[in-house]
């Protein structure tokens, strides 16, 4: 009997060092869950989810403080990703924190700048180059159409344009699905 | 030599349609009065032009360089003066309109002086290749991938065998049958070439039993002209899609190539027929690709026929020589694997192999697919077309790359058997821009978030540095404070010590008189008297 209890004790004194030790080595830093959602959103530091950023968006949705529907820059595939990540039902969009429209970037009307550069501090991309009382203009391949840089600006000379299709950018349509075709 | 024919799985047996085009040899088309040249027509990044308004070229003339290393040149097809670099509508499925580079042509067709390489067999590879790829020649048989790419030897492969690719499956077209037939030599004499130019050892021209006359021709030039390399003339059963680059290399050489390899990795490569006329012209006659045979033809014109077509000619302008009704269906490409276009001022290209006019189509409507597998036992890749439709239906584009959705070759083989009327290829196609799409937006998403983590990163520096800042500076500050406290310290001790000295001072000014001390009795009754006067003479007032 005895040399069975000490077979077991010993077992979990093995055991127990091993799990210990391989909390210590293996050990995640950080939320992973937090990375994954964070690769989902769109990055368009946009703050339309009422959250500073993407990446706190994502943690609040990690800690369950937020729904997968408050991201209209994204919109639905956004959404369907974000419940095939976590295992959440898909939901429509939330139109509080508003729609979800055609992708847009920003241009500065360069002769109406005056070179304030609050526009320059509101980006959260850096998309806008520019140093005090000289015109300012936006990188449009890094803009990601957040408008953040609209409210500040005092002379209100950046507008909204959206972005074009090109030969290198055009998708083939859906097809046309017929009444009756179901899946 | 070589291996015995195989077969490649699925593939259907079509009506090729391809007499009626063949019935005269090619025609020259007349030159129009403007030349449209997208930027874009190859694959790869659009080219860069390097005229602008107002100049005069000549035909010949290089008017847009490459525009990265997988890119393509484009000529000048006549001599003019460009009139425009702008947006015009191009030949895409889209319809949406391109960078074009304009010219109005001036009738008469002054060409650039050329240098040619007649002794091609004595040439270093790299210069035949130089010479490719200034001539802009991209494949002709419809991808339009820059040639001069494809022969570059790769460190660790050899290059076995050239492939030349004169299958032609698809129905109606016959511009490449034409082209074997009228200019067999040219077709060897360039398959010579791009051997020399890539070192193969040998070329295996594969050519479908449809066209026995291309077949004859290719003989009768084999043998009585002298080329460098062996070359094999060898007629291929006629079953769509042969022409299909695996397909053909699977039916000439029984290696079956996986999507994740190339043909290079086998020591193949292939070239289109077309490819080769081009580069026999450019190499020997010093000519870039600045036209091609083009296929008018379709069961809505009357007198189908080739026509040598000069690139940016305006599609217009071919259909006039037919006079083609408004209301037909204008197809770029062939009958399977082709789009539709709208706007015929769009030019033909250098991938522009046949102009298909069919009479207004009426598309039966889809119903629902009944999983009768009929797809799966013609898809030439071997997929399993209905897997890839229900998961593109739902858009799952995950579930669709495990069932290998890029091996697909848009063939249509699947669609043309479906007995649903399923547009099995629209859905394929919209699935995969839509995956390359959302690829794009992850890669931006991904610069986005780099950009802002360090935007992040730069704020919270700032606001380290400007803190530190404000330390030292307070820090500076207390310490100047603390030499003006000592030294007010010091003042007030001072006025303090003085003011205690003045006190002490007054203080001994206004005590009692010093000289009553040790008074003699008499001197103290004296003083007694005269207090005692002064209080009386106090009293007696009051």
């Amino acid at each position: 009997m005895f040399t069975a209890i000490f077979a077991l004790l010993a077992l979990a004194i093995v055991f127990g060092l091993l799990l210990g030790y391989a909390a210590i080595r293996f050990k995640v830093e950080g939320d992973p869950v937090v990375d994954k959602i964070d690769a989902i959103l769109p990055q368009t530091q946009c703050g339309q989810c009422t959250y500073p950023g993407c990446r706190p968006y994502a943690e609040a949705i990690a800690k369950g403080e937020a729904e997968i529907n408050q991201c209209p820059p994204g919109g639905e595939a956004t959404i369907q990703a974000l419940a095939d990540l976590l295992g959440r039902d898909p939901l429509p969009l939330n139109e509080e924190h508003g729609e979800h429209k055609g992708k847009t970037v920003v241009q500065i009307l360069e002769e109406q700048c005056i070179g304030c550069t609050l526009c320059i501090q509101a980006c959260p991309v850096d998309a806008i180059v520019g140093a005090a009382k000289q015109m300012h203009t936006v990188i449009e391949d890094e803009c990601t159409g957040c408008n953040l840089c609209i409210p500040p600006c005092p002379v209100d000379c950046i507008v909204i344009v959206p972005v074009e299709e090109d030969l290198q950018h055009w998708k083939w349509p859906y097809p046309a699905a017929a009444a009756g075709d179901k899946i | 030599m070589r291996h015995p024919l195989s077969k490649f799985f699925g593939g259907l047996h079509l009506d090729d349609h391809k007499s009626e085009s063949m019935q005269q040899v090619p025609r020259v088309l007349p030159l129009a009065k403007q030349l449209i040249f997208p930027l874009n027509q190859h694959i790869g990044l659009p080219a860069d032009p390097v005229v602008s308004i107002g100049d005069k070229v000549l035909k010949g003339q290089m008017i847009a360089r490459p525009g990265g290393s997988i890119s393509a040149a484009i000529h000048a097809s006549s001599s003019g003066e460009v009139i425009a670099i702008e947006e015009r509508p191009v030949s895409h499925p889209s319809g949406i309109s391109a960078t074009c580079i304009v010219i109005a042509t001036d009738d008469e067709d002054t060409a650039i002086d050329a240098s040619v390489l007649t002794d091609y067999e004595n040439c270093e590879p790299a210069m035949l290749r130089d010479s490719i790829r200034d001539a802009g020649i991209v494949g002709l048989g419809g991808a339009g991938f820059p040639t001069f790419i494809k022969l570059k030897p790769t460190p660790g492969k050899v290059i076995e065998t050239l492939i030349l690719n004169g299958a032609e499956c698809e129905p109606y077209i016959t511009c490449d049958a034409m082209l074997m037939q009228t200019r067999a030599e040219d077709v060897l004499r360039g398959a010579d070439i791009l051997c020399q130019a890539m070192q193969a050892r040998q070329c295996l021209v594969g050519i479908e039993d449809n066209k026995p006359a291309a077949i004859a021709a290719l003989q009768a030039a084999l043998q009585s002209h002298q080329f460098h390399h062996p070359i094999e003339i060898v007629s291929v059963p006629t079953i769509y899609p042969t022409g299909g680059e695996r397909q053909l290399i699977k039916v000439l050489t029984g290696h079956e190539i996986s999507a994740q390899r190339r043909p290079l990795d086998v020591g193949l490569v292939c070239q289109n027929v077309g490819t080769a006329v081009a580069v026999a012209d450019a190499v020997l006659k010093g000519q870039p690709l600045i036209e091609r045979l083009v296929t008018v033809t379709g069961s809505a014109i009357k007198n189908p026929g080739n026509w040598v077509v000069r690139l940016g000619t305006p599609i217009q302008h071919l259909l006039a020589q037919h006079a083609v009704e408004a209301n037909n269906d204008i197809i770029i490409g062939g009958p399977m694997m082709g789009f539709t276009i709208d706007n015929t001022q769009a030019a033909i290209v250098k991938t522009t192999n046949c102009v298909l006019i069919q009479p207004p189509q009426i598309t039966k409507p889809a119903i629902p697919c009944i999983r009768c597998a009929e797809c799966a036992s013609v898809c030439p890749a071997q997929l399993l077309p209905q897997q890839l439709y229900w998961h593109a239906r739902a858009k799952d584009f995950d579930k669709i790359q495990d069932y290998n959705l890029f091996d697909c070759i848009e063939c249509g083989c699947c669609a043309h058997v479906c007995p649903s009327h399923i547009p099995l290829v629209q859905y394929y196609r919209f699935a995969k821009t839509e995956i390359w799409d959302r690829e794009q937006e992850k890669q931006k998403a991904d610069r986005a978030r780099e950009r802002h983590e360090f935007n992040l990163y730069r704020q919270q520096r700032k606001q380290q540095e400007d803190e530190e800042r404000r330390r030292k500076k307070k820090e500076l500050l207390n310490r100047a404070q603390g030499k003006t406290v000592s030294e007010t310290d010091s003042k007030k001790a001072a006025i303090e010590g003085a003011l205690a000295r003045a006190k002490a001072r007054k203080d001994a000014m206004t005590s009692a008189p010093k000289n009553i001390d040790h008074l003699a009795p008499e001197q103290q009754r004296q003083i007694d008297e005269a207090e005692a006067r002064r209080h009386k003479q106090k009293q007696d007032k009051v």
